[in-house]
């Protein structure tokens, strides 16, 4: 059974629309990230999720119950959902124990449960501080310990490392994945920062103008975009026109083996215009020009050490520019070479907008 | 309110927003306080068709109405301007200036709060007869009432942030023009509430007219109840006193906003840096030294040299020490009960600005147009006209009265504080687990304490110094400090009334020197743990 399940959400401020029937699900004890720019409608889901919100449409569902929708709505203190903001929202008047020990029982506030919470965060002897003695990173991770506490199934962290500076917000995501991890609690983190969203998560859903557009794994998200623009937002891409034939792709530089991908929905049709990704890991440049081999002009070099990158104008076609990554950087053409150009592995297409249905 | 509630909403499929579960006894309490609060313009308005409409129109129209209309305009719009300057400058200086002994100064200045504008009167026409009339009126006036913009200015520039000062430097703007666009900007908001205040106070003022000789509508009113028990023409000056009080309201409300709700995220908090005052300096220690000295110093030393003077023919009076054990009563159960109402009222407007909580917080201004002197003569009028007397002149009718009069002072102290415990504190809270009642009392209460301690401050202050209403409503046999003070004073047995000056600014100070350490504080205790900002 799935740990949360949201159907059809629709929220809407005033008359700002912030969700629109968006759907996402979340597997018991994986760890997903909500990555989206500001205004995507992140922070809103999380607050319907943890019941700060109604929603106006839709189906949340936790571990199956129906937590709200048309006619039910449960509170958000009967959830028992971990919530982590973003500022950490530490109650400034308890110490960091009572901070940590506000949802647990009276008589366990003062108990073992607290200090192995704290251990578990790294804060041992920090007990009795209160929070305005505490460095950001230490508020957030008290706040996370805080929200463990109540041993929630589902923990919200919503942006929790974007007012920490650079080298703590390493250290303190590492020690959360760590404590989430170890507790076995699912986990949603909703950020705006592609570097934590992939690094930390099993799991990274793609949120834009209020709806949920790709939710996969980091490796699936690069590896097969949903989209051209998803595509070109997870590194760089080289976009190819091509026209479909005998499940394959012609292109400008060969025919390219098809990605057999739920892509492009059914059969694509013979002669049908697609364009096509090629990742620049996925162009091998070589020396040895072979008859019927597409060639392409060297542009400029990149030397990043451990490899480089290079760019290409087509041969076959002086419009297309070409990106390729080579791990083998000893070797590197020089300018103006004449090179061999070969696409390893399948690649993905989509039909081409002048040519959708 | 804590359970899982299921409403069978009828499924339909447009986008209103599902109902969430309202705060249904918040609710309700703050409906009884908004009747509450309501009663005293209700009464008027009995009292009004009572005397007969026609005959109060006419007494509306007579050309005295129209001399006692140029009193009052004149000496609340001038004395509310010098109250904002002088206000405002104090708390820039002490808030963000390297004033020497700005600790000192921070509580001399508002120590004056706790003299009661008849004493300063008193103080200051008893010793020099030349303070009368307009002038005396407007000097009086200002010293008596200028902490009232200085309180919330001096908060709220302790709220700003200075980052934002410092980026306007780094933007090429000069110091002066940082003042103005920057931190008059910031301040903005607690200047005309301050403002506001004066004016009411000016509006309601009686004691100090008195004795200073000017006549303004509260003087004539209470002659007029007094001396003439003519009700309607006490009527018709009532009510064009509120509509007075109203316009200025309104007229606050509509520059302002009207923006409620709490404040978005200051970040975290620096220490502020304070801005030398240089060659400045001994011209503002000057200014505050006089400052002082006429609000503060001369009350206090014209009531001692009275003392000094002897008692001439005495008159028979009560114990100093029975005067001050009532007005501690009464004031302390005004205080409690005006706080405690206040808190649902405050509860809902800060949290749940719906359409009707901003009508709800709308109607609890009305009384803020009530003066003290209307309040008190609607409800003692209603007691005896339509009650048989039920509470005229009981301990409880005055303490009622004094908790509805001062209800807008615990608003806007206990409205602070709620804004201060952000909903994201109480949100987080709630995921634990812990239903909302216990959320209540274990974030909510904590994190406003002060700011109820603070509101009780200032209503039991306010009572304490109140005359008007006491004078109507005051139980039979029974004195208080000002009342007592009040029927020397007029026998102009000033060395008997003298003692009792001192006892009011002693008790006053009390919670006066609290509030001042209270604003003092504030951020220094709740500073650097971060205040969230307000989620959407």
């Amino acid at each position: 059974m799935s740990e949360l399940e949201v159907k059809g959400l629709r929220k809407a401020y005033d008359t700002q629309s912030v969700l629109e029937d968006l759907d996402l699900t979340v597997e018991a004890g994986s760890f997903v990230s909500i990555l989206g720019p500001s205004g995507s409608g992140k922070t809103t889901l999380l607050r319907v999720i943890a019941g700060f919100d109604r929603a106006d449409q839709g189906t949340v569902r936790l571990h199956g119950q129906i937590v709200d929708d048309e006619s039910h709505f449960v509170e958000s203190a009967q959830r028992r959902i971990g919530y982590v903001p973003q500022d950490g929202s530490l109650f400034p008047h308890l110490s960091v124990q009572a901070n940590v020990g506000f949802g647990l029982a009276r008589k366990d506030r003062h108990g073992k449960r607290v200090l192995q919470l704290l251990e578990m965060v790294g804060l041992e002897g920090f007990a009795q501080r209160y929070p305005h003695e505490l460095s950001g990173g230490q508020q957030q991770r008290v706040a996370l310990a805080r929200g463990l506490a109540i041993e929630p199934s589902l923990v919200l962290l919503d942006e929790p490392f974007s007012s920490l500076d650079a080298s703590l917000r390493a250290a303190v995501r590492r020690d959360v994945r760590r404590v989430l991890k170890e507790s076995g609690t699912t986990a949603i983190l909703v950020t705006h920062d592609q570097d934590e969203a992939l690094s930390l998560a099993d799991q990274v859903a793609i949120i834009r103008d209020g709806r949920i557009r790709q939710c996969a794994a980091p490796s699936h998200l690069y590896a097969k975009p949903a989209t051209p623009e998803l595509a070109r937002e997870f590194g760089n891409s080289n976009f190819i026109n091509g026209v479909a034939n005998a499940g394959a792709v012609e292109t400008s530089i060969g025919v390219l083996e098809l990605e057999d991908s739920s892509f492009l929905e059914g059969s694509v049709r013979d002669g049908a215009k697609l364009l096509v990704l090629v990742r620049p890991e996925q162009i091998v440049l070589s020396h040895n020009l072979h008859d019927g081999r597409a060639t392409a002009r060297v542009l400029e070099t990149e030397f990043y050490g451990h490899d480089a990158v290079v760019k290409l104008r087509a041969t076959s076609s002086e419009s297309l520019l070409l990106s390729a990554r080579t791990p083998n950087p000893i070797q590197l053409p020089h300018v103006d070479d004449e090179v061999c150009v070969e696409v390893l592995g399948p690649v993905i297409a989509w039909p081409r907008d002048d040519d959708n249905k | 309110m804590t359970t899982g509630l299921i409403e069978h909403a009828p499924v339909e499929r447009d986008l209103k927003p599902r109902k969430r579960p309202r705060p249904k006894a918040l609710n309700t309490l703050s409906a009884v306080v908004v009747l509450a609060l309501a009663l005293p313009l209700v009464f008027l308005l009995f009292e009004a068709s009572d005397a007969g409409v026609a005959n109060v129109w006419h007494i509306i129209w007579r050309s005295y109405t129209a001399t006692l209309f140029w009193n009052t305009i004149r000496l609340t719009v001038v004395v509310t301007v010098l109250c904002a300057i002088i206000g405002t400058l104090c708390a820039y200086c002490v808030e963000r200036t390297d004033l020497p002994g700005r600790h000192v100064w921070a509580v001399l200045v508002v120590v004056p709060f706790a003299i009661p504008d008849f004493v300063v009167s008193f103080g200051w026409s008893s010793l020099f007869p030349w303070v009368s009339g307009y002038h005396g009126a407007v000097l009086v006036m200002t010293l008596a009432v200028y902490p009232l913009v200085y309180l919330p200015v001096a908060a709220s520039l302790r709220g700003a942030d200075t980052s934002q000062e410092e980026i306007a430097r780094s933007l090429g703007a000069s110091r002066l023009s940082t003042f103005f666009r920057i931190t008059i900007g910031q301040a903005r908001r607690a200047i005309l509430g301050g403002c506001l205040l004066v004016a009411l106070v000016i509006l309601a003022e009686y004691g100090a007219f008195e004795i200073l000789g000017y006549q303004t509508f509260t003087t004539e009113i209470f002659s007029e109840f007094s001396v003439g028990f003519d009700t309607a023409s006490a009527c018709a000056l009532s009510l064009v006193l509120v509509v007075l009080s109203l316009v200025v309201l309104v007229g606050e409300s509509s520059v302002n906003g009207g923006r409620f709700g709490a404040r978005v995220g200051m970040g975290s908090s620096r220490p502020q840096l304070r801005r030398p005052l240089g060659r400045a300096k001994f011209p503002v220690l000057a200014g505050f030294a006089t400052l002082v000295g006429g609000a503060l110093g001369l009350p206090i030393a014209s009531a001692i040299y009275w003392m000094t003077q002897g008692r001439s023919d005495a008159i028979a009076g009560v114990s100093l020490a029975g005067a001050a054990g009532y007005t501690a009563l009464y004031s302390a159960s005004a205080a409690l009960l005006s706080t405690l109402m206040a808190l649902p009222v405050a509860l809902l407007v800060v949290r749940n600005p719906t359409r009707f909580h901003r009508l709800l917080s709308k109607t609890t201004f009305l009384v803020l147009a009530m003066p003290g002197l209307v309040v008190a003569l609607a409800l003692s009028y209603f007691s005896e006209q339509h009650a048989n007397g039920f509470g005229y002149q009981s301990a409880p009718m005055l303490i009622f009265a004094y908790a509805l009069m001062f209800f807008p002072l615990a608003l806007v102290g206990v409205r602070a504080s709620i804004a201060q415990a952000s909903v994201g504190l109480e949100e987080v809270a709630t995921s634990l687990g812990v239903p909302r009642s216990r959320v209540l009392l274990r974030i909510t209460l904590p994190l406003v304490a002060p700011g109820l301690g603070a509101a009780f401050c200032l209503v039991f202050l306010s009572a304490v110094t109140e005359l008007t209403a006491t004078l109507i409503l005051i139980p039979t046999g029974v004195q208080t400090l000002a009342t007592q003070f009040w029927a020397y004073q007029t026998n102009l047995s000033f060395g008997q009334a003298a003692p009792f000056a001192l006892v009011i600014i002693a008790v006053a100070a009390i919670p006066a020197y609290l509030l001042g350490r209270f604003f003092d504080r504030l951020p220094a205790h709740r500073g650097s743990a971060n205040v969230p900002s307000l989620m959407t």
